[in-house]
């Protein structure tokens, strides 16, 4: 990915911050992300994010565990190796449904996750830039990306405007990279201080 | 702001057009069904008697259930299930008139056990006679329909009475507290009735001499996601009237969910009772399904599972869809009539043997059922303000977001 120069700010608080991004973005200034520590509804909304495609992907692998089930079944009982069960037809659906019904929410709860996972770049020695150590705490972080056309202090006299706490510039990896969060602490205090 | 509902003229009109065909039909059918024919006079109103008895009763129980999770989402528009849930106490008399008559009556063409003589020659059903015979239904019916209407009246009065209290935290605590109290009596109730014996003496009844333990769960989810569906439709209407200002389609997405998710329960209901029977092929069980299923009724059985189950589903999957006010009338008035298919289907293969004929008449009847719920619905509506403005939870309902 590519490195690049963030003005972040700091909120302790959900009805500042709301405020806080509209006009951020009224103003123009490229929300890069909002990390905060618990789910805020309607964030996604007032910050412009598109509805996510998760559910549809969950769908397409429901519907997936659907047709393996059904399909390998019918293949099994009726072609490769019929038996008699309890003198039930070959093809004896009512028998089929639970576990239809068991694989079709096997592979959409799998499917599902990792898709969260890939969509979130989650997973073990996968590491991201974090702008401030409390985002999983107690406190609301926005990053604005500095393009060309920003002032870098400008934006930070902005988000003093609209009520942010700590505000510092940051030059930061956008993507992930291999590592692991417990190896470098320096990291965290370099943040903090700044 | 509108808070105080008045009743439509055309809303008016309407429910009494419905109630008079109801009562035409009432009327011809009782021409039409005599004597040996009576059966089927019975067996309809039978029908249409245990489930919109069951339906209405489901609002009473969607108060519970809301109150006793400490839900805070259906306080803006709790007024309607409250109005729906006040026709319980004249649904009871009317069932309870309904079911006495098919009792004492000697409509032993509907429910088998209630001839004497037959019940001394029939092994099975001597046994179950200590629980199938006419004075222990007789008990069972006046507790039920006792406690329904008794409940149902009590958790409406307190919600009004609570409209003239001036709110003190304390009060507000005592408001809380007082319902969950009446609310969990209640469900203790609901579910020693229709969660199990109501639909087993109505209903499987019917069919003395078979049996399933599905059975009263299966009954309840029926009526149960019928009964949001009528929530569904006094909310959207009230809504479409400029009503209930701060019900908008978060709240209608939860009772979208809720109409989605009991499909499913519905359907999970009915297969658990299907399978095990299925699968034992054992002829004192099978003998239920036989005639549903390679009978007359076989469309009717098929009918029954497309509309409840494969169409609530592909269609409520979208979150759109269930924040679509003209999506989910047309969905509410479909799982409506697909569930009265069903009561249809539990009441009429053993009461006309086995034959299927155009249900003109129970149709006719349930047509009139609807007109009366509207029409009492309606009135309860206009008797108090839409809001209920004491309560401390209103707050989280104007505010929720799903």
């Amino acid at each position: 990915m590519a490195v690049k120069k963030f003005v972040v700010g700091s909120f302790d608080d959900e009805a500042v911050l709301f405020p806080a991004v509209k006009k951020v973005r009224t103003a123009g200034y490229k929300i890069h992300d909002v990390y905060t520590p618990f789910p805020i509804h309607g964030l996604d909304h007032a910050m412009g994010l598109r509805e996510t495609s998760l559910h549809t992907a969950g769908f397409i692998y429901g519907i997936t565990g659907t047709t393996t089930a059904l399909s390998f079944m019918s293949w099994v009982f009726t072609t490769d190796w019929p038996m008699n069960i309890g003198g039930k037809p070959h093809f004896p659906l009512p028998a089929f449904i639970p576990i239809t019904f068991e694989l079709t929410v096997l592979f959409a709860a799998v499917g599902m996750v990792l898709t969260f996972c890939y969509l979130c770049q989650l997973a073990p020695f996968v590491k991201k830039h974090i702008f401030h150590p409390r985002q999983t705490d107690d406190l609301m972080i926005m990053a604005i990306e500095v393009t060309e056309k920003t002032n870098a202090e400008e934006v930070k006299a902005f988000l003093a405007s609209v009520g942010a706490k700590e505000i510092n510039e940051q030059v930061a990896e956008t993507g992930w990279w291999f590592g692991r969060y417990d190896k470098e602490d320096t990291f965290y205090n370099k943040a903090v201080t700044a | 702001m509108k808070d105080q509902f008045v009743v439509p003229a055309r809303f008016k009109t309407t429910s009494f057009v419905l109630l008079a065909i109801g009562l035409l039909t009432l009327l011809i059918g009782f021409f039409v069904f005599h004597g040996e024919h009576s059966t089927r006079f019975w067996a309809g109103l039978l029908q249409n008697v245990s489930f919109f008895m069951l339906v209405t009763l489901a609002s009473t129980f969607f108060i519970g259930v809301t109150t006793l999770a400490h839900g805070g989402w259906q306080i803006s528009f709790r007024r309607v299930p409250e109005a729906i849930s006040m026709v319980v106490p004249v649904m009871a008399i009317i069932t309870f008139v309904v079911l006495m008559a098919i009792v004492y009556g000697g409509q032993e063409h509907i429910y088998h056990w209630v001839n004497k003589e037959h019940v001394e020659h029939d092994r099975l059903l001597s046994w179950k006679s200590a629980f199938l015979n006419p004075t222990f239904f007789t008990v069972a019916l006046v507790l039920t329909l006792g406690l329904w209407s008794f409940f149902t009246v009590k958790i409406r009065r307190m919600s009004l009475e609570e409209d003239t209290w001036t709110m003190t935290p304390d009060l507000s605590k005592k408001l809380v507290w007082r319902n969950t109290v009446w609310c969990a009596g209640f469900i203790v109730v609901f579910s020693l009735s229709v969660g199990s014996t109501t639909p087993w003496l109505w209903l499987m009844s019917i069919d003395a001499h078979w049996f399933s333990t599905m059975y009263s769960w299966y009954t309840f989810a029926s009526t149960w996601v019928s009964g949001i569906a009528v929530i569904v439709l006094f909310v959207v209407y009230l809504k479409s009237k400029g009503y209930l200002p701060n019900v908008n389609e978060e709240h209608m997405h939860d009772l979208g969910k809720f109409l989605f998710a009991f499909s499913i329960f519905w359907t999970y209901l009915w297969f658990s009772q299907y399978m095990l029977i299925w699968y034992a092929n054992m002829p004192e069980e099978t003998v239920y399904f036989q005639p549903r299923v390679w009978g007359e009724f076989r469309p009717v059985f098929f009918l029954n599972l497309i509309v409840n189950f494969i169409v609530p589903l592909l269609f409520l999957m979208k979150r759109s869809v269930k924040r679509n006010y003209t999506a989910l009338v047309f969905i509410s008035v479909l799982i409506i009539v697909g569930h009265w298919v069903d009561f249809f289907q539990m009441v009429a293969p053993a009461t006309s043997n086995n034959e299927l004929h155009f249900p003109w008449f129970e149709l006719g009847i349930g047509v009139g059922f609807v007109g009366l719920i509207m029409l009492l619905a309606g009135r309860q509506l206009t008797k108090a303000p839409l809001t209920p403005k004491n309560h401390p939870y209103l707050r989280e309902s104007i505010i929720h977001h799903t």
